[in-house]
């Protein structure tokens, strides 16, 4: 009946101010945990701070797509990761956030909020990437009184009761399969038409109740207390209409959280990270890999490639800066 | 009743509380007849006694302990509180069953109520131990939500620092009523002494920004 999902590592920290490490990772998701195992195994001293282990992998519900699973669990992909970590043992520090990030004599220094102070001869930045908003009228308002970003979190909220989704993606379709399961009726906007898999769109074709507007996005969210509907907009014809909803849930992508850096390297117009061939940003000596970067495609087994991408280069790096 | 914890919860859970030196008393609240998740959650709190000696559990009954209910301001079943080593209560109550992703507040409170240091700043502390007003903090959490236990961890750990604050995790499906009248639709969500509301898992600075305007 119940399951248990526990991602606490509790230790004593590591990480004293009396270490230089060869390389800090900042984040904990598919990029930053499997940058730890590249690193480790090539005999780095190698630290990873975190304070979501698993990252956005703890978000989604099933993952399909995912090479050697044919389903599994986003929780579960993130359990057989830790326990793969841990097979290494690289060291955690789940206490605390990175608060700045500075270089000085070709050493960084980093500030953590719990007071920590950690001194690294290179940084990975695999901080991922956060809910990314709609940006209208009432969304701030009625956030958490009606308006979610987190299926999995809030689905149980709507039981029996008419949601709206927002986004074509797959985050969207696997979020309509989640919320199918409690809600009675689900319409969905999308801003052209589908970008989600094929098979996955199929699947959508067995939920009852399911309404698709295509060409559609979200002009106003509009209610008292708590959330009564929207105002759509048909992007072609323009025309506007209500639609009256208990609930929505806005699955459109995420934004970089790459605020830590922003004033460091380069960024793209969406505030992503631009890194080489080898992760490396425009500052020496320090990398991204993962959701934070410019690499358009948002996928598990891409950001947990440029993580082990970026360690391996990093090991070549330093090998370099010491001859 | 089959165990709740497998094998391997048991060694992860024994691994995380070998780390618990004081002891800890787990005050439960249930009550007779209709309880949602009353007999699991004691079921629970007994496994956890079970995986570590220094954990003591007592169960009560809120109607027949009505005195020891008022003294903790137990108002609704199942709902459980924790005291140091010497008995002392410091605010942290949990409202019904913290599993699934909350397993690791409920764990998080079991070891910093049995001692172990809350890894705060400094200046963190000195903020928190500045606070002179009573609070309630409230946190409304579902147990398939990934970002719940740090908002409950954060709480809780207010209230261990400070006597002035009681911190409880509410899970809201357990407690649909209570969740409709806070209008719940979105977790986890912070309710600070009934009116002023956090979104989202917040740092404690958040916290603290709301607690010192008070």
């Amino acid at each position: 009946m119940f399951s248990f999902s526990i991602d606490k590592e509790v230790k004593q920290s590591v990480f004293s101010e009396n270490i230089l490490w060869d390389v800090i990772i900042i984040g904990g998701g598919p990029a930053g945990i499997n940058a730890g195992l590249y690193a480790k195994r090539k005999g780095l001293n190698v630290g990873i701070i975190t304070k979501d282990l698993g990252g956005q992998l703890l978000n989604t519900n099933l993952i399909d797509n995912y090479l050697g699973f044919t389903s599994i669990n986003g929780g579960d992909l993130a359990r057989e990761y830790l326990n793969h970590l841990k097979s290494v043992e690289v060291p955690l520090h789940q206490e605390g956030y990175v608060t700045n990030i500075s270089k000085e004599n070709g050493e960084f220094n980093l500030v953590l909020s719990d007071g920590l102070f950690i001194r690294s001869k290179t940084v990975l930045i695999a901080t991922g990437g956060a809910p990314r908003k709609l940006g209208v009228k009432g969304e701030e308002e009625f956030a958490n009184r009606g308006v979610s970003y987190c299926a999995t979190c809030d689905a149980p909220f709507f039981k029996d009761q008419h949601i709206i989704v927002v986004g074509g993606g797959n985050s969207s379709a696997e979020a309509i399969i989640d919320l199918s399961k409690w809600a009675n009726k689900i319409t969905v906007l999308i801003r052209s038409t589908w970008r989600a898999d094929a098979i996955l769109v199929e699947r959508l074709n067995e939920i009852k109740n399911l309404t698709v507007h295509f060409n559609t996005s979200t002009k106003e969210i509009y209610g008292n207390i708590k959330m009564d509907g929207i105002i759509a907009l048909n992007r072609i014809t323009n025309e506007e209409f209500k639609i009256e909803a208990d609930g929505m849930f806005v699955e459109i992508g995420t934004t970089p959280n790459s605020n830590l850096v922003k004033d460091l390297v380069e960024l793209n117009n969406q505030g992503e990270i631009i890194v080489d061939e080898n992760q490396m940003t425009s500052l020496e000596g320090l990398y991204a890999a993962g959701d934070v970067t410019a690499q358009p495609q948002k996928q598990i087994i891409i950001a947990a490639a440029e993580g082990a991408k970026a360690a391996l280069a990093i090991n070549q790096y330093l090998n370099q800066i010491k001859e | 009743m089959a165990k709740l914890f497998n094998e391997e919860v048991v060694a992860q859970i024994g691994e995380i509380l070998a780390q618990a030196h004081g002891e800890v008393t787990m005050v439960l609240f249930t009550k007779e007849g209709e309880c949602y998740t009353c007999s699991e959650t004691k079921q629970l709190l007994t496994e956890i006694t079970e995986i570590k000696d220094s954990i003591k559990l007592e169960v009560k009954d809120i109607d027949e302990d009505s005195e020891l209910a008022k003294k903790y301001d137990i108002t609704m079943v199942p709902s459980f509180v924790l005291l140091d080593s010497k008995k002392e209560y410091h605010g942290v109550k949990f409202n019904g069953i913290p599993a699934g992703h909350e397993i690791n507040s409920f764990l998080s409170a079991l070891l910093e109520t049995a001692g172990y240091e809350i890894a705060f700043a400094p200046e963190v502390l000195d903020r928190i131990k500045k606070l002179d007003k009573k609070v309630n903090i409230k946190v409304f959490v579902t147990l398939s939500c990934p970002h719940c236990p740090g908002a409950v961890q954060t709480a809780h750990r207010l209230a261990m620092l400070n006597p002035n604050i009681e911190s409880e995790m509410i899970e809201a499906q357990t407690f649909q009523e209570l969740s409709m009248k806070y209008n719940v639709s979105g977790v986890p969500k912070i309710v600070i002494n009934e009116k002023h509301e956090l979104l989202g898992n917040q740092p404690v600075e958040a916290f603290l920004a709301t607690l010192e305007k008070l």
